[in-house]
């Protein structure tokens, strides 16, 4: 038993901390949430490209480094520690997880390449707007008409979808009782139509993409259904609550660093109890959210590698790791804004941005409640 | 990064489950999940025979060295007794204060002489250990003992003082005792770490009712007592004093959570008997007890991981808080699953139910060992260099 990183982990840790304390300052923060893609695309295209961080647990039969979930955990901790803006989670553990759950081979063999060099970005297009991330949840309508599928739909909170190259359209059947299906789509696709939404959180922004009518060939459609739609949200969950690890040790980090700078009743305020306390629970939010995402990453390795998989328990380990991020990153950016005083409240500070993407993370992909309640019906019913 | 144990260490689970199913059955059969916190007064003799019974078999004293009796078990594989010990419904422990604490400090510290005089007895459980640290004026704040260790013109170090809260006291041969060598001394400077046989006149034990109606701990009073070993130098008292208190690494809590699984899942079928499990807040208190216990797991093993390194040690930082908050909650969430049925106990005069002995008695896990406030300072302090306490004198 060995429930540690390894020295090759460790050093994908430290590079890519150093890379993003350099790249992603406040200053480069602030220029690409104003930007029109919310990203830069520069920046992209050195770390998915160079550093090939969109490739990490691609399998090198399609282009990837074929590197595991565990690697992508981290890297994923230290773009939140550094609130990167970027297409990756959207891309990595949404697009090209969708391929490597529920794509066919061909499917594999045309899309993931392009999406491990960065060169192509994906996302997925689950919710109507104010819905759920949860697979039973799909509205957007698909039938078949002789050789062709025919789609209709509004679909909102799609992260990065007013940029992405190829969207995954999660859709129902129809016809009553019609089941799940994924469909990908190019960008250019006829009829589809989409529109950047402002959001709260500018650091991670979302679209409206509307498909009207939309006709595919067969080739679109996905092999995976509902099953391959759940896991895959599970193991997209994962991924961001190792965003959120990253947010919740930033924000202690930051505010712990602040409190031993600001002198009040002629002393730092480090020194206060209140505050260290706050700290210290800041801390234990943050350790027992690593040791959740860590072992929650563990089992999305194993899933992806096996063909036969326990879906409760993966299920499981995606709801705590899910819960206890969220949680924790919300605890840790509230404490810090509070532990900052008036400085919080600016929009100078980083502080508020980490509050906001921990807020904005939260909702997406399952709220600590709803995962709470998935675990309860596991346990009690 | 691997979670899974290799081919030698489930061969070894397999041993040892298959030998506490063998074992604890006939006249030990009794024994399963009792003796635990707020049951340590029941069943003493039975348990003392269990404890022979184990060390017999050599399944004692595990993570010693074999010079020292031990087997030079791997973390993991005390890891794996401690789980299968609890799942078997192994009963609380006589002896863990002598392996876990006083033993191996004994093995890092005392002379060649004292461990042979000390290790064997302890190996074999013929002879059961406490703690003489705490004081009443020294409870969180340690370094204010004030019992006095002093040199006689025979060569023998005498102490006098009293200490409080000695857990199993009662039932002890030995107190390992923190005494002031140095008048003139205070905080921990000039203090010494004592072996004291607890069979002497001037040793008097007096038992501490607690919440529970059952007596645990003590107040224990020395009148010139004859040390019979002070371990390392005068003076050196702190130091060896905190290093036993890193000694146990937490194995054991692999095994405690294996009894927390157990107290919850009669939670959880309690709430599906009598109904509770409909109710929305309930159910979110069980699904978030489930998910505080699975948590606890996971940490410990990175914090039991071999070879951890710091990462590892935030997570050992963060672990007692996080336990003792989480049980404390369970006693609670225990009675609410209950609801009027958790007043009534089990016998009359006070013979609680285990329930109601875990909602009471995990009222003390956030005080022992480290009050929850003393361990948000130590987080604040070690992982977050923040500046220490002021101290009032
Ligand atoms: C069941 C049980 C078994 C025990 N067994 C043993 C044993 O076998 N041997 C032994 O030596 N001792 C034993 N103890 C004693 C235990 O270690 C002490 O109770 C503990 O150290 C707290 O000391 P105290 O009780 O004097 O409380 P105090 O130190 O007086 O604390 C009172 C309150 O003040 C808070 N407080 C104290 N200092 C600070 C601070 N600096 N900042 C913020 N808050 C503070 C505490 O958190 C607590 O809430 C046992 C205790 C219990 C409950």
């Amino acid at each position: 038993m060995h429930f540690m990183l390894n020295d090759e982990q460790l050093m994908i840790r430290d590079t890519a901390a150093r890379f993003l304390a350099e790249q992603s300052t406040s200053a480069a923060i602030r220029r690409a949430m104003q930007s029109e893609t919310g990203y830069d695309p520069a920046l992209w295209h050195t770390l998915s490209g160079e550093m090939g961080w969109s490739a990490i647990h691609i399998p090198e039969a399609y282009g990837g480094l074929g590197l595991g979930y565990v690697e992508l955990a981290l890297l994923m901790e230290e773009m939140g520690r550094h609130l990167l803006c970027s297409p990756f989670h959207a891309s990595v553990a949404l697009g090209a997880n969708a391929l490597l759950v529920a794509g066919s081979e061909a499917q594999k063999q045309h899309w993931l390449p392009a999406m491990a060099s960065g060169e192509i970005t994906a996302t997925l297009a689950l919710p109507a707007k104010g819905g759920l991330w949860q697979a039973d949840a799909v509205t957007a309508r698909w039938q078949q008409e002789g050789e062709a599928y025919v789609l209709d739909g509004v679909l909102n909170h799609v992260p990065n979808g007013h940029s992405a190259g190829l969207i995954i359209v999660a859709a129902r059947e129809a016809k009553a009782g019609g089941g799940t299906a994924l469909f990908l789509l190019p960008a250019n696709t006829q009829g589809l139509s989409r529109t950047r939404q402002a959001s709260m959180d500018q650091t991670r922004p979302q679209a409206e993409i509307r498909l009207d009518k939309v006709v595919l060939p067969l080739s679109a459609r996905m092999t995976g259904g509902h099953a391959e739609l759940a896991t895959l949200l599970d193991l997209a969950a994962i991924a961001i609550a190792a965003e959120q690890l990253g947010v919740a040790q930033a924000a202690l980090d930051s505010s712990v660093a602040y409190s031993k700078e600001r002198q009040q009743f002629g002393r730092a305020i480090a020194g206060y109890q209140a505050i260290k306390h706050r700290a210290a629970d800041m801390m234990l939010k943050a350790e027992l959210a690593r040791s959740a995402v860590y072992y929650a990453a563990c089992l999305a390795q194993e899933t992806l590698s096996a063909s036969q998989h326990n879906t409760a328990e993966l299920a499981q380990a995606a709801s705590l790791a899910k819960a206890y991020a969220s949680e924790a990153a919300f605890y840790n950016a509230g404490c810090g804004i509070q532990l900052f005083g008036g400085v919080g409240i600016t929009s100078e500070y980083d502080i508020q941005l980490y509050f906001k993407r921990a807020q904005s993370t939260a909702a997406f992909l399952g709220s600590p409640a709803w995962h709470r309640a998935r675990i309860a019906a596991q346990l009690l019913d | 990064m691997n979670m899974t144990f290799s081919a030698a260490d489930e061969a070894f689970r397999r041993d040892a489950a298959s030998w506490l199913a063998d074992n604890l059955s006939g006249e030990f059969a009794i024994l399963k999940h009792r003796g635990g916190p707020g049951d340590e007064h029941s069943l003493i003799s039975e348990r003392r025979a269990w404890e022979k019974k184990l060390a017999a078999a050599g399944w004692n004293c595990l993570g010693w060295a074999a010079e020292h009796g031990g087997r030079d078990a791997s973390i993991s594989q005390q890891v794996i007794f401690a789980e299968e010990y609890a799942r078997a419904g192994g009963p609380g422990r006589l002896g863990h204060i002598g392996e876990g604490l006083a033993g191996p400090t004994i093995a890092a510290f005392a002379s060649p002489a004292q461990q042979a005089r000390y290790l064997p007895g302890i190996r074999s459980t013929n002879e059961l250990w406490c703690q003489g640290y705490s004081e009443p004026g020294a409870g969180s704040d340690l370094a204010a003992v004030k019992t006095r260790a002093v040199l006689g013109d025979d060569g023998q170090w005498r102490i006098s003082g009293q200490k409080v809260w000695t857990s199993l006291a009662h039932l002890a041969d030995w107190c390992f005792v923190l005494a002031r060598t140095d008048p003139n001394s205070h905080d921990h400077k000039g203090l010494g770490f004592f072996l004291v046989s607890m069979h002497q006149a001037a040793v008097t034990v007096r038992p501490i009712e607690q919440l529970t109606g059952s007596a645990e701990f003590n107040e224990v009073f020395f009148d010139e007592a004859l040390a019979a070993d002070l371990v390392g130098q005068p003076g050196e008292g702190w130091k060896i004093a905190m290093a036993l208190l890193g000694f146990e690494r937490g194995v054991s809590t692999l095994g405690q959570q294996m009894q927390f699984r157990s107290e919850l899942d009669e939670i959880i079928r309690i709430a599906k008997e009598n109904g509770a499990a409909q109710d929305p807040d309930i159910r979110s208190r069980i699904a978030e007890a489930h998910m505080g216990l699975s948590v606890m797991r996971y940490n410990a093993l990175r914090m039991l991981s071999d070879n951890a390194g710091a990462d590892e040690q935030k997570a050992a930082l963060v672990y007692k808080l996080h336990w003792s908050s989480w049980h404390r909650h369970l006693g609670k969430l225990a009675m609410d699953v209950l609801g009027t049925a958790s007043e009534l106990c089990e016998a009359a005069p006070y013979a609680l139910t285990r329930l109601q002995a875990l909602f009471l008695f995990s009222r003390a896990d956030t005080i022992y060992g480290g009050s929850n406030q003393i361990q948000r300072n130590l987080i604040a302090e070690r992982a977050l260099g923040m500046p220490k306490e002021a101290k009032g004198r």
